[in-house]
Formats: structure tokens, C-alpha cells, sequence
């Protein structure tokens, strides 16, 4: 008979199936045995990622990509050189502050390098939870609208934000060229802690989006949940700081201190990183991005009635 | 030879509506949740703590099967269920009891341009629109062309779409839906838009999928001649339920015919637009809501909206509806002599007078809306009202009840033309008229 192929293949060719015959107006046909391609039924508490089916998606998933990468600098006169300017201007006002009026250390690094650094990556984290957190309720007209696995749209934004960490990695180099610091073998190590900050923000993000649909209030408490998070990061002053080495560890608890001191180590090649505070940075981010997921999946399907 | 492609069992959803003084709708703030808690705590240990919030059936035991090749109509009047429906066909919102089978690929037009980004030109919309959709890259990439040609915006595939025209926006989008190859299609009243010509290419596609392509298509519309046209079956649904299924002609007579309790005036709950409406009511007199005319009564319109601040040229405007859905006529505001403007912000009254001796016996609805011509819709209610026109025994349509006489009421001048002449006569009305 016809091809009722599956979600994700295409059906393949013409599918033209000749009709010898108007079908009657059946309401009892025979119940088919062939099983259903899908099966829609209320579902209660928790509900599986269902993986394979955002997989299934994934053209879609960078096709919003693109739109996020395409839409975001459209009619402004500065464009892409808003990505280099922002995280630049604050560096230079935060180097200020840290180092000529709170004196803090950088160890040993000159401050505006210390600082960018860690803007760098601390950047990619606070904009992709940013975006993403409020990413479902401008594509409500989406929700409401159009079937696809909503985890997509907050998903998004990790891979389009990728773009503006990009250019500002950029930067980076050429500031590490301009006080002489060397490139080492260590900086093949990025891609790792990138990966570690990409998931703790995706983690944030599925948590915070899912929130904002039913409270609005998340708009308003996220941009200052994100500013108090800074500062109690490590983004401006080196963990070594702290003199206990058991506090330092404890530190880790918060997975930003794990990725921002590891691509510090990267870049500038010191970090009061230890093994221990690896693993529990790398413990912290995959329990933020699992319960994330699983609370977005558990609030997921009330989304279209209630946004 | 049949093959069941969509199998819908007892299936029912609920909303729960909560009775919460202010605030708009269901949105609650992180701090009235929490302000409120204590009160609705000692509800609940009262055991009263239903007084807030009630549950609400907009789909009740639905059940019912389509075949491949089959086209499906759901008609019923507003908040019958049919939207509820097909949101659920397209899992976009899940059941609260019962469940569906369905046997291949959904696609859905549940809302032109749903899916488009403005700032994006056609041929990224295209893709866009295509993926949400659920179309891989590569299968749009084959039915680009197609679908450019479908739509007619070959010069303005990179122009950004905030450019385009309604029409050419509203073309596109159906192209890109339609060619989507799904096993099963949902539509739902996206026909209203667009003009004449390019609806009735949108009617020939549809036709063409489910006859030709053998594949299913699910049709929810007003427009109960495009219902008889196209579709081989048909639902109708009455406050949740499925009152009827049958052949398409046979459940439209039912639908028609049937007894409609349409109440003659309706509030309309608050809505986050700029102009909204709040009250809709027709009257007979200042004082008497009705819902049934005679012939030559004149019939009063009153709305009431809500502007929220200047809009420059905002029109209040309805339209006529016949029972078929096929617009009598239109008026806006705008028409009025002296003119009456509705931008400023406040509160508007107004009142349309439909004059006596237009109608024919029958029934009709009425759309009402808030717009700027061709830019921008603030608010529109499609068939909020309802009315009937009763023959009278002065008027002589008595005896030709149920035969199709026209659309409108047309209060002809009959004369014996007497020894002068045909022609006489009619100058003699003609000079008449022009000197009154």
C-alpha cells in the first residue's frame, strides 16, 4: 500500500496511488494492523527526552540557528562590530575596576587581559542563557501555532551564540599577541571547557524558559540572577584568592569557577584548577542540564495552552 | 479498498478557567502566587477551594475515523471545539482523556505566515517556514521552485517579507504548507484571507491532494459552500461534541437548519491589543436586543471597544454574512457622513443602522473588527452575531421559502405599463427619484 513512512524520512518519489474505485464514505473500517506512526495520549508526570525525535529535527534546529545569527544584527548600522565593541568596553571599565580602584589580583597577569579572559567565555554562558530564557515567549505565535519539539527554540541560541563567542575569541588572540603571551599546546583544551560551559547554559536556559512561560517575572529576575552570578564567580579575580584550598574546592560547586579558571588555564596557562574541582564542575553542569531537560519536557506539553 | 489514516477514540480535553480577580487571563505573577497562597490554602482545607478556578469541557467524548483520500470537513459555530481539535490532531496541545492514532505524517495550516520572520527575505522564509513545518532541507530544496511558482513572488524571493504585500505573504505561505507532501493535512480557516482568485487555486490544490495524491485532508471553515465543494464527509461539532456525522450536504442542511440559540448581544473578554473590542449587541430598538428581524425593520449594530491610544486611521468596520458564508456586504466607519473618527484612546460607543428592505429572508452573521485599512488588524470577532430575518405576510418571499432568490431584498417598483408606452413610465420614476 501507500508509503506511510516514518517522522523522519522523506516519503521518497511520486506517491500517486491509484484509486480504482471512490472510496466509500467508510466510518467502520477495519482497524489496521500495522501500528499507528504516532499515538497521541494524555501523559502524566515525567515524560522521556525523546531524543531520537529532536535528532529528527535537527534540520530545523539550524535553520533557527541561522535565523538567530541572520535576525539579530538586521537593521542596525554597527552590525557584526556590535559583537567586538560590547565585550571590549566592558572589559576595559571591569579591568578599571579590579585593578586600579579594588586592587584585587590577577595573578600576575597584566588586568585587561586578565579580565577579557574571562569575559570571554563568561560571555558565551550569560548570553546564551539570556537569549534562550526568553526565547519561547517571542516565538509564542510559534508555540501556540506549529508542532515541533519546543527544546529547539531555547537550543538554539547555545549554537547561535558560538558566533559572537567566536569573534571575541578573536580578540583574545590578538590581545594575547599584543602582551606577548605566548600560544601554547594547552589552548587545544578550549573546545573542551567550551563544551562544558555550552551545556551548564543550555541547562540554565532549559530551566529559566520553561519558567518564564507561566512567570513572566523571569525577564525581570534573570539579568540580575546572571549579574550577582558574575560576581560571585570568578570572572574578574582569580580563585586563588581564596586562601583554603577546601573552600576553593567547595568553590567549584558553582560550575562557572570550573570553566572559567580551565579556559584561564588555557589561555594564560595558570589556574587555581584542581582535578577534584574539574569533576565537580563537570558533575554540577550535566545535573543542571539533566534536571533542565527533564523539567522542560515535564512542563512542556501545558506550553501552548498556557503562554 | 480503504485505508484508516486517522483514528480519533473518546478523546476530550479540559481547560481549567481560574476566577482571579484582575490580571489578564491565566498569566499570575511569581508574587500574586505567592501573596495568594495563604488564602487559597485555607480554601482548600475549607474545602471550598473550587470557588477559584472551574474546569471547562471544550471537547467531550469526540470519536471518529478517516480513510486515505478522504476529505474531511469539521464545521460548527464558535468555540465548538473545531480549533481545540485540530490542536490536538497537530500536538500542539495534548488530550485530557482518550487519544488519537494517526497512521503518517501530519502536516498543518493552522495560521497563515505562522513561522515567517519579517526581517528574513521569501527564500529564507522558504526554508524557515518549510523546516517548522517539519520538511527536511533537502525536500525543500526540490520543491523550491515549485513553490515559488505556486505563490508568484519569483521577483521578490530576497526581499525581506515585512515588504510584501498581504497577499503575496499570505500566498507564500499557503505554498509552502501545500507543498508539503504530509499523509494527512489540517486546514483550518486560512481561506478567509486572500482574494477570490487565489482562493479558488487554494480550493483546486486541496482537491488535487486528496483526489489525486489519495492523501487525507482535515477541513475546519465557515465557509459552507467551500464545505459542500470539497469535502466527501463531514463533522459537526456543538459545544464539544459531535452532534453529526454524515455526507458533507447532509450534515451543512443540519447545521443550517438546526435550532441555534445565538444570544443577541455578547461581551467579549479582555485581549492585550491596542484597540479591542468589549461589547457587541443588535437591537431593534434603543432598548430591545433581538435576534430576529423583519424585512422592513432596520437593525441596529452597537459596539463598544476599547482604544488604548492613537491610532491613526483605526476603522471600526462589519461585514453581512449569508448563511453559505458568502459575504453580503461590507462598512466601515470611514463611510460614515459626517465622518466619525475612533482613533483617540478611550472608550467608543457606535452604532451602525442596517437599513430596512435590504436582506432577504434567511440567516445571517456578522463579523466585526478594529483595523487600519491593509495594515494592521487590532482586533477582529468573525461571526460574533447571529440573526434571522423572518418573512413577513406583507412581503411576498412567503411562498418561495427554501428557493435560492438572490442575496439581497430588492424593493422593485412593479407598474402596468398603460397606452403611453413602456418608456414613459420609467422616465417618469427615473425624473422622480432625481428630484426627491
Amino acid at each position: 500500500m501507500s508509503s506511510f513512512s516514518t517522522l523522519a524520512t522523506v516519503s521518497s518519489g511520486p506517491t500517486t496511488v491509484a484509486y480504482a474505485e471512490p472510496t466509500a464514505p467508510t466510518s467502520a473500517a477495519p482497524r489496521p494492523s500495522r501500528t499507528p506512526t504516532l499515538r497521541l495520549r494524555p501523559t502524566k508526570g515525567w515524560a522521556a527526552l525523546n531524543l531520537r525525535e529532536l535528532w529528527s529535527y535537527r534540520d530545523l534546529l539550524w535553520i533557527l540557528v541561522e535565523r538567530n545569527i541572520k535576525v539579530i544584527h538586521k537593521q542596525t548600522a554597527l552590525g557584526m562590530t556590535w559583537v567586538a565593541l560590547q565585550p571590549l568596553i566592558a572589559a576595559v571599565i571591569l579591568a578599571l575596576i579590579a585593578g586600579r580602584v579594588a586592587k584585587l589580583p590577577s595573578d600576575g597577569t597584566p588586568h585587561l587581559l586578565f579580565v577579557f579572559c574571562g569575559l570571554t567565555i563568561w560571555n558565551y554562558f550569560s548570553q546564551t542563557a539570556q537569549r534562550s530564557s526568553t526565547s519561547l515567549i517571542n516565538n509564542a505565535q510559534l508555540v501556540s501555532k506549529v508542532y515541533f519539539p519546543r527544546m529547539l527554540i531555547p537550543l538554539s541560541h547555545t549554537f547561535s551564540a558560538l558566533v559572537d563567542f567566536a569573534v571575541t575569541l578573536v580578540m583574545l588572540f590578538v590581545f594575547m599577541a599584543v602582551y606577548h603571551i605566548a600560544p601554547t599546546l594547552r589552548l587545544l583544551a578550549i573546545p573542551g571547557f567550551l563544551f562544558l560551559t555550552a551545556i551548564t547554559a543550555t541547562g540554565v536556559a532549559l530551566w529559566f524558559s520553561s519558567l518564564s512561560v507561566k512567570y513572566r517575572d523571569t525577564n525581570y529576575a534573570l539579568p540580575l540572577f546572571l549579574q550577582i552570578w558574575m560576581w560571585a564567580s570568578a570572572v574578574i579575580y582569580p580563585t586563588s584568592m581564596i586562601d583554603s584550598s577546601l573552600w576553593q574546592t567547595l568553590f567549584a560547586l558553582n560550575p562557572v569557577v570550573g570553566f572559567v579558571e580551565g579556559f584561564r588555564w588555557c589561555v594564560l596557562g595558570h589556574s587555581a584548577l584542581t582535578p577534584t574541582m574539574l569533576w565537580i564542575t563537570i558533575g554540577m553542569s550535566v545535573l543542571i542540564l539533566v534536571t533542565g531537560a527533564f523539567f522542560f519536557r515535564r512542563v512542556e506539553r501545558d506550553f501552548a495552552d498556557i503562554i | 479498498m480503504s485505508d484508516l489514516t486517522l483514528s480519533v477514540q473518546n478523546l476530550s480535553k479540559s481547560f481549567r478557567i481560574s476566577h482571579l480577580s484582575g490580571g489578564l487571563g491565566g498569566y499570575r505573577t511569581l508574587h500574586e502566587e505567592l501573596t495568594t497562597l495563604p488564602r487559597r490554602m485555607i480554601n482548600r482545607l475549607r474545602g471550598n477551594g473550587k470557588s477559584t478556578s472551574e474546569t471547562f469541557w471544550a471537547l467531550r467524548n469526540v470519536s471518529f475515523d478517516v480513510n486515505a483520500g478522504e476529505v474531511l470537513g469539521i464545521i460548527g459555530s464558535n468555540g465548538a471545539g473545531k480549533s481545540t481539535l485540530l490542536k490536538i490532531l497537530n500536538r500542539i496541545t495534548e488530550p485530557t482523556l482518550g487519544g488519537v492514532d494517526i497512521y503518517g505524517r501530519v502536516g498543518a495550516l493552522l495560521e497563515v505566515g505562522t513561522g515567517f520572520h519579517p526581517e528574513l527575505t521569501g527564500r529564507e522564509n522558504i526554508f524557515l517556514n518549510g523546516a517548522i513545518l517539519g520538511m527536511t532541507r533537502a525536500e525543500i530544496k526540490r520543491k523550491f521552485d515549485e513553490i515559488v511558482a505556486f505563490a508568484e513572488v519569483e521577483r521578490f524571493l530576497d526581499t525581506p517579507v515585512k515588504r510584501y504585500s498581504s497577499g503575496m505573504y499570505v500566498r507564500l505561505a499557503f505554498a509552502v504548507a501545500a507543498h508539503l507532501d504530509p499523509e494527512i493535512l489540517l486546514i483550518d480557516e486560512v481561506l478567509a484571507v486572500g482574494d477570490a482568485e487565489f482562493q479558488k487555486k487554494c480550493l483546486a490544490k486541496m482537491e488535487d491532494v486528496a483526489t489525486k495524491e489519495g492523501r487525507t485532508v482535515i477541513f475546519v471553515s465557515h465557509n459552507m459552500d467551500a464545505v459542500c465543494h470539497l469535502c466527501s464527509r463531514c463533522v459537526l461539532l456543538r459545544n464539544g461534541e459531535i452532534e453529526k456525522t454524515g455526507s458533507a450536504s447532509e450534515v451543512v442542511a443540519n447545521y443550517l437548519g438546526g435550532e441555534q440559540q445565538e444570544l443577541p448581544t455578547i461581551e467579549f473578554p479582555a485581549i492585550d491589543s491596542d484597540a479591542s473590542f468589549r461589547f457587541a449587541g443588535l437591537y431593534r430598538s434603543e432598548q430591545e436586543a433581538a435576534n430576529s428581524f423583519s424585512v422592513n425593520e432596520p437593525i441596529l449594530l452597537n459596539c463598544s471597544f476599547n482604544v488604548r491610544r492613537q491610532i491613526e486611521g483605526l476603522q471600526l468596520s462589519f461585514s453581512v454574512f449569508n448563511f453559505k458564508g458568502e459575504r453580503i456586504f461590507y462598512s466601515s466607519v470611514s463611510m460614515a457622513k459626517p465622518a466619525i473618527s475612533v482613533e483617540a484612546p478611550g472608550e467608543h460607543n457606535i452604532t451602525a443602522v442596517i437599513p430596512a428592505h435590504l436582506l432577504l429572508p434567511g440567516r445571517y452573521s456578522i463579523t466585526i473588527a478594529l483595523h487600519t485599512p491593509k495594515t494592521k488588524l487590532y482586533d477582529v470577532r468573525k461571526h460574533a452575531l447571529g440573526f434571522r430575518i423572518l418573512a413577513t405576510m406583507l412581503d411576498r418571499y412567503d411562498g418561495f421559502s427554501g428557493d435560492d432568490l438572490g442575496h439581497v431584498y430588492a424593493n422593485v417598483k412593479w407598474q402596468r405599463a398603460n397606452e403611453r408606452g413602456a418608456r414613459s413610465a420609467i422616465s417618469e420614476t427615473v425624473s422622480v427619484s432625481a428630484a426627491s
